[in-house]
């Protein structure tokens, strides 16, 4: 191990650095950008699908660049075929180089040694590792958009056969891919083995804050569900390298012609691999989202949150169940009644935690002094979006419903909710509740409210109308949003709407960037309060903010309490730290 | 700044932090070939003759042929979890120069497979049985593909700690030992693997 006192040059210190806190805000600056890039791809699709075939404003000229660049023809509008392009690539981005990094890469890697009393991950070179393998991944990915053909089109989920005859950007996507699952592996071996070895004396399981259980339940998820479509995408390059046939039927006709191959493989086969990891996937997004909203609303009600156990229980379960309700997205391909029947029933049993974690979060709100900062206004706000997203999926569990709302708008409509107010208002507010340990100085809590409101009201203009759209049956994936459809024309006119609504809402984010960097530009405070949120968890109680260099605290912490005790009778404040041994100690 | 549990034990937990970290990889492992073992059940029993009969007939032939080389190579790979077994014993008994000769001998048996498969390979490729012939030319060659180049990678960790790597013996002796305890696990589980693959692709056809 390095001397902690001699200076460290700039690459070491900042660029190939290998403690956890430059980690974690390495992956966090990164994500966060490919979280605008994926949400700008979207613009450019809902103008395609406000305003079919009509060029794109302002960035016309970049679209028809790249589109030409693609061999495809365009006057400055999204060709079809570009819009496949970016459908695919939005999905991509935004889960494996957008969430899946701020989650698990920026707030596990961050927060988690800081909770637990660690001095850094178990594994910091590993750590480091997993960070640049991410960002080849990443620059794999951007790669490939400048390829003939473009990017992968195939959607996020590569269908085959579709995935497998498609242009040069798929093999680029399986690549990018197996960069991305080997980071997601080492990342979230590493978080596993801290959480379970660097817990801090008296740190006992039912002590850890919900944060860190729900870091551990989601790296399980990582460990166990990644490989398998690490298997299906090896099994695809070769597919598309080695000509075999892994994912192709015999007698397959395409373009009018026999594909030479020699068949016997099954498309099937890649769904099953594929939903093997992507269902947990799900859980990946929200169950570190349902975390920060956890250590939130315990700080900003000033009471324990309500019913601990429960929630550790149910998330538990929630992972254990994540693994055997993944054919619920595959209920129309004709794998057969028994196997919907299963897979139906386990999917209503995995919506029972999710009910007690929202419930025992709205419950925590009764009788509690609620402050109404920005973290909190997002965690509020999360409650009944999450809860949506969740209700919406309900139906979507039951395989005879699924004969009309598959492949539907309202599925969109459905994950959407699910993912981008679940998990991302989540994202925000963890940002702005973990910033000032991050830097020492306050957000701007104005600005914040801004950010909160129109990014709440405009999320909502976004993907409301897509469950009606869905009901009405708009397919999705439609270059033209349904233009040519006549089932469609009934409900075609919301489409500006969502798509006002879309760009409105990255009108919204720009108070946010005005207050990230403006406030990165404030001068720190001589001696900044590192506990501004008076909370209990040991990342506030007892490091500096932000946190020293490597090791994070000057004696290791012994933890005597819960994470939540807020407000204990007989304490003279209303916040009672982890480590304090005796109450009224401070 | 020291991580804690870095070589000695957690009193709670019995484990080092690296020998949590590699069963958590080999997990990981176990559900990579639990994929690839899962296309080869869906394949097969999707088809109507096993191994399916191609442009150039059937492998069955050739594969008769390939069993006596393929039990050499079991026998070889068994051999080779003994001596890594053997060299970290020697570690444990403080004996650098047995531990130096058993983990020659492991990577002497893994260069031996290596070969035994180059010419498994190059034989039926030779008679046109590429990977594109048929679903179990291309399970054949992607799944040992991938174990093979588990063995490689195997093959450099270990030619490290035969190499420069063993230079830590001399400061952190229990730390080496550790790390070949690990590497030798990671070495099992690779053995473990073919030990499965043998008897699908060879054994029950």
């Amino acid at each position: 191990m390095s001397d902690s006192h001699h200076e460290e040059s700039f690459w070491r210190k900042y660029i190939f650095s290998t403690d956890h806190k430059t980690i974690g805000i390495q992956y966090g600056i990164t994500a966060l950008l490919f979280l605008f890039f994926g949400f700008s791809l979207m613009m450019v699709m809902r103008w395609q699908l406000a305003f079919p075939d009509q060029a794109v404003p302002v960035i016309g000229g970049l679209i028809q660049w790249l589109a030409e660049l693609n061999g495809f023809a365009s006057i400055g509008n999204l060709p079809s075929d570009l819009y496949n392009v970016f459908g695919a690539m939005h999905g991509t981005i935004m889960i494996f180089l957008g969430v899946v990094p701020l989650v698990v890469g920026a707030f596990g890697n961050y927060v988690v040694p800081l909770q637990i009393g660690a001095p850094d991950m178990a594994f910091p070179k590993l750590n480091m590792t997993s960070y640049w393998v991410y960002f080849i991944g990443g620059v794999i990915m951007l790669v490939s958009f400048f390829l003939p053909g473009g990017a992968a089109n195939s959607g996020w989920t590569s269908y085959p056969p579709l995935s497998v005859i498609a242009t040069t950007g798929q093999t680029f996507w399986l690549l990018g891919m197996v960069f991305l699952i080997t980071s997601s592996l080492l990342g979230s071996i590493n978080i596993i083995v801290t959480i379970i070895q660097l817990r801090a004396p008296g740190l006992t399981w039912m002590r850890l804050p919900f944060f860190v259980w729900a870091q551990f339940v989601t790296s399980f998820l990582l460990v166990l569900a990644f490989p398998p479509l690490e298997a299906a995408g090896f099994f695809q390059l070769m597919d598309r390298v080695f000509d075999t046939s892994f994912f192709l039927p015999s007698g397959l006709v395409v373009g009018g012609e026999a594909l030479d191959v020699s068949g016997g493989g099954s498309p099937l086969l890649w769904q099953h691999l594929f939903w093997f990891l992507a269902h947990p996937e799900v859980y990946v997004l929200i169950l570190p989202g349902m975390g920060v909203i956890a250590e939130i609303i315990a700080n900003n009600t000033r009471k324990p949150i309500w019913g601990y156990k429960s929630l550790v229980y149910s998330v538990v379960f929630l992972g254990f169940m994540s693994f055997i309700v993944w054919a619920h997205h595959m209920f129309m391909t004709g794998m057969g009644q028994g196997m919907s029947i299963f897979f139906q029933t386990t999917t209503m049993i995995i919506s029972v935690p999710s009910v007690i974690i929202l419930s025992c979060f709205m419950l925590s709100l009764w009788g509690g002094s609620i402050r109404f900062n920005t973290p909190m206004l997002f965690a509020l706000g999360w409650i009944p979006m999450f809860g949506i997203g969740g209700l919406t999926g309900l139906p979507l569990g039951l395989s005879t419903l699924d004969i009309h709302l598959h492949d539907t708008y309202y599925v969109i409509g459905h994950f959407h909710y699910v993912v981008a107010p679940g998990t991302i208002f989540a994202i925000f507010a963890g940002i702005y509740y973990w910033f000032p340990k991050m830097t020492g100085k306050m957000l701007d809590e104005t600005l914040g409210k801004i950010h909160f409101f129109f990014s709440f009201i405009f999320m909502n203009g976004i993907f409301w109308p897509m469950l009606i759209q869905g009901m009405a049956g708009v397919s999705r994936r439609l270059a033209d949003g349904g233009e040519s459809y006549a089932h469609a024309q009934g409900t075609l006119h919301l489409n500006e709407f969502m798509s006002y609504s879309a760009w409105l809402l990255a009108i919204a984010q720009i108070p946010f960037i005005i207050n990230l960097i403006r406030t990165l530009l404030r001068k720190k405070a001589a001696e900044p309060d590192p506990n501004p949120w008076r909370a209990t968890t040991i990342e506030w109680t007892d490091t500096t903010s932000p946190p020293m260099g490597h090791g994070n605290f000057e004696k290791v912490p012994t933890v005597y309490r819960g994470p939540y005790e807020y407000s204990v009778p007989g304490d003279s404040s209303d916040f009672t730290p982890q480590t304090s041994k005796l109450i009224k100690d401070r | 700044m020291e991580i804690p549990y870095n070589v000695q034990v957690r009193e709670d937990t019995g484990l080092y932090n690296s020998k949590l970290g590699i069963w958590l990889f080999l997990a990981s492992e176990v559900m990579l070939f639990g994929g690839l073992f899962s296309a080869y059940i869906l394949l097969r029993t999707g088809a109507p003759v096993w191994p399916p009969i191609g442009e150039h007939g059937s492998i069955m032939h050739i594969l008769k042929e390939t069993i006596p080389h393929a039990t050499f190579n079991t026998v070889v790979l068994i051999a080779s979890s003994v001596t890594m077994v053997m060299a970290w014993v020697s570690l444990k008994m403080k004996d650098l120069r047995k531990f130096r000769i058993y983990l020659g001998t492991t990577l002497l048996c893994a260069l031996v497979f290596l070969i035994v498969k180059y010419f498994e390979y190059s034989h039926k490729i030779h008679e046109g049985f590429v990977p594109s012939h048929d679903t179990y030319m291309a399970l054949y060659f992607t799944l040992t593909g991938l174990h093979g180049l588990h063995i490689i990678g195997g093959m450099i960790v270990l030619g490290y700690f035969f190499g420069p790597g063993i230079k830590m013996w001399n400061n952190e002796p229990e730390r080496f030992t550790n790390r070949i305890e690990i590497v030798g696990l990671y070495w099992h589980f690779v053995d473990l693997v073919w030990i499965f693959l043998f008897p699908i692709l060879y054994l029950l056809n």
